[in-house]
Formats: C-alpha cells, structure tokens, sequence
C-alpha cells in the first residue's frame, strides 16, 4: 500500500476551479516528482496535503495518508501531523526561517511541539539533525541566526526542521529553484540521501525537468490544474505520450541557431575594472573596510558579437552590469563604448547611454502600471537630443512592437493586460526602440517559463538576423548561456576567471571552477526528440 | 551588543549637544526682552539696566549660552524671571504630575492596544477584527478634550468615582495622586490607543504574510501558537516606534488634558512662561523635553535591538 495516496482532488478558491480531479500515489522511500510550468497547480498540491491551504479554499476528493483522510481530518490533529509525519521545505530559504530566533530554537521546536522533551534534550536533538543535514556544531552552533548563514546553508536548516521528527512524507516545493547551481547539486544530494535513508516518501515539486530527470522515480507532469501524464521517471522520458509534456521536455533543452556573424572591430571595451563598496565600521573609530565586488576585470565585445557573462550569485554579474551602464562609478579601470568613457566626471556619458539599452530579469517590476505600453517603450528616447515626435514617433512604437511579435494596438494597452512573456517582448521592445549598438540582457529569461523561455530565446535569434544585434547577456543558466552566445566570461568572486568561445568553454572547460559549474548543473538526458509544432510560433 | 549601545549613547550626546545650541539660538532670537516685559514699558533705564544685570542678560552670548548649560549639568536651571525661584523646583514640581500621567497614560494605552490589535489581526475581515477596527476609527476622530469632559460629567459629576479636576498631590499617599490622574490618563490614553492598535494589526497582517510563518504551521503550530510565538516579536519594530513618540507627546503634549482637569502639568507651565516672556523656564522645560525625547529614542533603539539579532550585528 503507498504512503500517500491523492485521489480525485479538486480545489477551488473562493469558486475558482485550481485543480481537477489530481490523483496520484506515493510509496514509502519513492521519490516522486510533480513538474509543470507556473498556474499548473503542483504547489497548490503540496499544500492540500499539508492542508495549510488559503482562506477560501475548498476541497473535495480524498488525501490519504497511511490510511487516515487528510481532507476529512479536525485542525488538531491535523497540527499533531503537520511537522511529525508530514515534514515540508520551502521554496524561499532567505525568508522561511524566522529572523529572530536561533536556527537551535527553531529546530528544536519541531521536536518539542510533538513529543515531551525537556529543552535540554531537544537542543541535543537539533544538534544531531543539523549535524545530519551537514551543519556539524563545531562550525554552526546552535546560537546561530539565520542572517547570519547563507542561502544554502539555511535551506538546509528548514531542512532540518523538516526532517527532525523522522516524518514519513517530505514534502519540498521548489527546494532549490532560489539557489546557485553547485549548492543546487548539493541540496537535491542530501535531499536524495535523507529520503533513501529514512524510507521517506519524497514529493518534490519543481518547475525544472533536469532536476528531476536524474533523481525522481517517478515523475507527474501538471497543467491547468490537471495531472496530463506520470509515470516511472525513465518510461515517461522515453516514451512521452501528452504533446504538453514533450512540450516542456523539448522547451526545457530548447536551443537556437543564431545566425552568423564576422566580429567587426571592437565595440565595448572594459580594461582593468575594479569596483569597492565600503563594508561597516569594525570598531567606532576605526576605518571602513573595503569590499572589491569586482576586481580588474578586462575583456572586449565585438562590433556583432553575442557574449555571455555567467556565474554564481554573489560573484559580481549585477555590479560589472552597473558599471558598463554608467550607473555607478568605478574605482579603476576604463569602460569605454566606441573609444568613448561610460563615464565622464561624475556623470554618465549620455553620448554613449543612448548607444546602450538593458533588459532586466522581473517582467513585473520593471514597468510601471500607471502607464500605457507606448509610453514606456518611448521611455529611452529621453536620452536623445531630438526624440522623434508625431508620425516619427508613432512610427517607431509601430517597428519596434512588431519586431518583438506584438501589434502596433497593443501600444494603447496597460501593462497588466500582459503575461510574463508578452511583457519581457515589451522591454525588449523598449530597448530597440533608439536602436542602440549595445543591449545588455540580465538574467532577462530566468524569471519566465520554459515553453515562454523558448520563445524568447527565438525572438532573440531573429533579432539577431534583423538587426545584427550586439549583446552581453548574462545569466546563471549555462543551457541559456550556450545557445545564445559566441563567447562567453566565467566570473567568479569578482573576477573573470576564464573566457573563450561558447562550444569549446563548455566542452572543455579548463578553470576549476567553470568545471565544478558546469558538472552542477542538471541536464535532461539527450533523447533526441524532434521539436513540436506551435513552439516557436 | 555593547558597541551598539555605545555607538547609540554617542549620538545621544551629540543630538543633547546640538539641540541645545538650537534651543538656545531661538530663543535668543525671539523678540521681546525679558527685563522690559517684567517692568512694563514705562520703566526707567536704570532700573532696567539693574534688572538685566540681576537677570544675566547683559553678559555675551556665549558666557550665557555656556552658564546655562554647565548650569543644567549640575542641575541648576536658573531663577524664573516672573517667579524668582529656581526653574529646577518648578519643574521638579511639575514633573512629578506630568511624569506619572504619562506613564499611567502609556500604560493604559499599551494595555488596551496589544490585545485589541491582536485580536483584530488574528481575525482579519471577520466581524471582530471591523469591530475593533470601528472603534479605533471612533477613538482617533473623537476629541480628547471631549472625550474628557465626558469622562467628567459621567464619573465625577454623576457616579462621584473620581474628581472633577485637580491634583490631591503625592502627599495625600499613592493612591489618592493616581486616582487624580486616572481620568487624565483614560483621556490621553484613549486616542494612542486606537492609533497603537492599528499599528499593531497592520504589523501583525505583515508579518503573518511572511513565509517563516508558514513554516511555522508547516511545524504543526496551530495558528494561534505561530501568531505568538513566531509572529509577535516580528511585529514589534514599528509598536516600539510608535510606543516612543508616544510617550514623547505624552510628556508635555497633554496641555490641553491638563487645563480640561486643571492639573499642574509640564504642558501648562510652558504656556504660561511663554505667556509672560520667563525665557529661562521656556529654555529649561524645552531642553528638558528634548532630553526625554532623545533618552525615550535611545531606549527605543536598545528595544529594538533586544528584539531583533540583525541589528545587533549590524553595528
């Protein structure tokens, strides 16, 4: 008999049909996947198990677990559950812990929540489960505060809280979608280790197939609130019979052939970079320290040329990025477009602003809502000496819509009438819209789904071939990274460690480094599928 | 922890330093002359000139600007111009009504708050939580000069619970002052209140929106437990912030309390000083209320620190 057994779930939300009719088994010791793109529904699975569901919600059709009904069971016993038999970790690290308390207390008020400890031997407890998800006392005591360990390091105290009671279902809902590649590898390892140790039942829930392809034993693929295949995770891969699934298989390794181009003469030049901020105090009197965020970083873009800047979070992406748009001073070095500084003075080189435009990662933040899409796209024309008025103008919103797969009528619309997809088409729009000789791209598909990711990418190749763009694009995604440059930087802690053509850094990397990254990062297993129709449309 | 409160304590001083050079220059600033002003105009030169040298004024600015603060280290403020005795006496004797009624009105607030924002945010959009909520409405729009005298009409003149006004004085025993001071401090209490419970429930609405709550009832709390134990000491940055300037106002903001019930108030002496051009008391009672302002920040940041570890370490 399986652990959990979910049969004919429905749910809605104050009327609003979110899922229909889910049914789905976990065995102890079986780790099951739960994939699908955003709206899917599978977070919203999770949490009908834990039944912590939203105000408003109703739900019908049973969760079983070891034999009681989840849906049917009163709030107390519910709460002698939750944390005891069904453990759950979350998708934020940063923010699922409580920042007043020690990672000690919250760890040990799993355990005194469910049994009669006294304190003294649920602190000794907690310190066996921290040891066990690899936070050993002697590093990490107890005292510890959670601002005071890092993104990895705190999903393994949720971890721990999880886990502290020996649950028989984990629960983890994109576990390592907020975390860097290797500490990825890392989580998903212990994560695997825990659940084959203890004979947990593991329902992992996560928007990424790679993740899953290489660890689950199962895999349910979701959409609109409906599970549309699952299997054994080798069958599924090997013989997918819903189109959406091959969908998001091939959207997942989706890659794109950019048209090529001969390297004209050098367009952005950075030589020597190196930018400080100042860290706090150590004493009251005493001087500032320093932090070198980036550090004599020097590398050349070609007039033509797609270069991509990959690495870590924490590494220095964002502030080279800030520096190359004039936005921030430098400490040393030179930034220079067409032979001509970023940065004059104190202010930044408008001659040379204009020749740039940036798209940024959050399709939902970068835009403002009281405004109409055509405002927002002439927004660079500020930047010019004589914006173009009247037809000119209208002519331009026209082009630069178009060219990103919009309609001109789009232009008198709000921004919130758009998905995720259609808005990042909108600041692509935004950047083309002066025509600039340099596009810096930063992290511009990571916040989208894989099937829209896909079509993004497409856009960008055509671009390419209309335009003969010019890019950086930066990115933590090696798959993105690859298929849509020529050459591309590793950096790592504030220095560009390697560089070289795309192909030959991914095939044979030589730096340790850019080996550990791409050793982490997951990769679906070549399946040799053809593309479906409608992808790329 | 200990630079914290040490680096807290420097700007304590610097603000002490700099508001009392403020204070000092305004004052100075201001039209009208002390010596003139108690005289009346027809005062003949001499006399004036006698007066201004008994009263200090005809010494430079930054003699008198030094004497009085050296002075007020040393707990000498000075001799009142109308009065003649010292300003220390005087606000002494003012400060043992305005210091307690603020306290007492503090109290009274931070009593009926906590629960009533609890309360309101754990039942966010049902019945209790607008029931609570049209009273806080109710008790910032009320006029607590209003407010007072309804208070009078109810438990002094009808029901006889309490005075009408006045202050029994700490020699009648504990007691007897307090129960002078509790309708003006039902009166200031009321209006903070309403405002600190609103606080509180928005605070609390933040942070049950925080993920860690979750995890808490992910855990098996139940939601109240995680409300406690997780969510209150989240919530208390912006409580203890509003907690502070409210027992700044309460100090010597409750003048208007003070003349509805006649007490003999901080709130009532500076009106009357400026009134009669007793600058040195003006001075005084200003820079008095400064420090306390300045000290109730100073314990607000410790509070604060005390709350959350990340200030702690910040500094």
């Amino acid at each position: 008999m399986s652990l959990l057994s979910v049969q004919n779930l429905d749910l809605s939300i104050h009327s609003y049909g979110i899922l229909k009719s889910v049914s789905f088994d976990v065995a102890a010791g079986e780790i099951v996947a739960i994939t699908g793109e955003s709206g899917s529904g599978k977070s919203m699975t999770a949490l009908a198990v834990m039944q912590l569901l939203p105000a408003g919600a109703q739900c019908s059709g049973r969760i079983m677990l070891d034999g009681s009904n989840l849906t049917a069971l009163p709030e107390p016993q519910l709460c002698a559950l939750r944390g005891n038999d069904i453990g759950m970790v979350f998708q934020e690290p940063m923010t699922a812990l409580n920042p007043v308390k020690t990672i000690g207390a919250q760890v040990a008020e799993t355990i005194r929540i469910h049994t009669r400890t006294s304190k003294a031997e649920a602190r000794d407890r907690a310190a066996e489960t921290l040891a066990r998800v690899g936070l050993p006392q002697d590093r990490f005591p107890l005292s510890r505060y959670p601002h005071e360990l890092s993104g990895g390091q705190r999903q393994r105290v949720v971890i721990a809280m999880a886990i502290a009671r020996h649950p028989r279902l984990l629960i983890a809902d994109e576990p390592t979608t907020a975390l860097d590649v290797t500490t990825q590898a890392q989580i998903l390892a212990l994560l695997t280790r825990l659940a084959r140790e203890d004979g947990m039942g593991l329902m992992m829930i996560t928007h990424d197939l790679a993740v899953v392809a290489d660890m689950a034993d199962r895999i349910i693929v979701m959409r609109q609130g409906e599970i549309v295949e699952q299997g054994e995770t080798k069958a599924l891969l090997h013989n997918m019979k819903h189109p959406y699934t091959r969908m998001l298989f091939a959207a997942s390794s989706h890659r794109v052939t950019l048209p090529q181009t001969d390297p004209g003469p050098p367009l952005l030049e950075v030589n020597g970079v190196s930018r400080d901020y100042r860290t706090p105090r150590k004493t009251l009197l005493g001087k500032p320290g320093v932090f070198r965020a980036v550090d004599d970083v020097s590398f050349t873009l070609a007039r033509g040329e797609r270069l991509g800047l990959v690495g870590e979070s924490g590494c220095g992406k964002s502030t080279l990025t800030r520096a190359l748009l004039g936005l921030e001073q430098v400490q040393s070095g030179s930034i220079t477009l067409d032979g001509e500084p970023v940065f004059t003075g104190n202010r930044p080189n408008l001659a040379v602003r204009r020749r740039m435009q940036v798209v940024f990662q959050d399709p939902f933040g970068s835009f403002n809502p009281r405004h109409r899409v055509a405002r927002q796209i002439c927004e660079p024309f500020h930047l010019l000496e004589h914006p173009p008025t009247g037809t000119a103008r209208q002519k331009a919103i026209d082009e630069a819509l178009t060219a990103v797969g919009l309609s001109p009528t789009d232009a008198q619309k709000y921004i919130h009438e758009f998905s995720g997809g259609q808005r990042q088409r909108i600041a692509i729009a935004r950047a083309l819209i002066i025509r600039p000789e340099l596009i810096v791209f930063d992290e511009a598909v990571s916040a989208l789904d894989v099937s829209v990711r896909a079509q993004i990418l497409d856009l960008l190749a055509e671009l390419c071939a209309a335009y003969s763009l010019s890019y950086l694009f930066i990115s933590h995604d090696l798959s993105v990274v690859r298929t849509v440059t020529d050459r591309v930087l590793v950096m790592q802690a504030g220095r560009i460690v390697e560089q070289g053509e795309t192909e030959a850094i991914f095939t044979a990397p030589e730096h340790p480094y850019t080996k550990s990254l791409i050793a982490a990062a997951p990769v679906l297993p070549d399946l040799d599928l053809p593309d479906p129709k409608g992808l790329t449309a | 922890m200990w630079r914290y409160t040490l680096k807290r304590l420097l700007s304590l001083i610097i603000s002490l330093a700099v508001a009392s050079l403020v204070i000092f220059a305004v004052i100075e600033v201001a039209p009208g002359d002390p010596a003139s002003f108690m005289l009346g105009i027809s005062a003949q030169p001499e006399t004036l000139a006698a007066l201004r040298t008994e009263l200090g004024l005809d010494v430079p600015k930054v003699q008198r600007y030094l004497t009085w603060v050296t002075g007020m280290l040393t707990g000498d403020f000075g001799t009142s111009y109308t009065y003649r005795i010292p300003v220390a006496d005087m606000v002494a004797q003012r400060l043992w009504v305005s210091l307690p009624l603020a306290l007492y009105a503090l109290t009274l607030s931070t009593l009926i708050a906590f629960p009533a924002g609890i309360y309101a945010a754990a039942r966010r959009g049902r019945p209790g939580d607008m029931g609570v909520m049209g009273a806080t409405q109710l008790g910032v729009a009320i006029p607590n000069f209003w407010f007072a005298m309804m208070l009078v009409l109810l438990f002094a003149i009808k029901l006889r619970w309490f005075s009408a006004g006045g202050f029994a004085g700490w020699d009648e025993g504990p007691f007897a002052a307090m129960r002078s001071l509790t309708l003006p401090a039902i009166a200031l209490a009321l209006p903070q209140a309403a405002i600190l419970a609103r606080v509180m429930r928005s605070a609390l609405l933040d942070v049950l929106g925080e993920d860690f709550m979750r995890t808490a009832r992910a855990k098996g709390l139940t939601a109240r437990q995680a409300l406690w134990r997780h969510g209150l000491r989240n919530a208390m940055i912006p409580v203890l912030t509003i907690i502070g300037l409210q027992f700044s106002f309460l100090l010597a903001g409750g003048i208007i309390i003070e003349q509805v019930f006649y007490l003999p108030g901080l709130g009532r002496l500076i009106f009357q000083s400026i009134s009669a051009r007793d600058l040195i008391v003006v001075e005084s009672v200003t820079m008095l209320l400064v420090f306390a302002v300045i000290f109730v920040n100073f314990c607000v940041d410790l509070a604060y620190a005390a709350v959350d570890p990340r200030l702690r370490a910040r500094t």
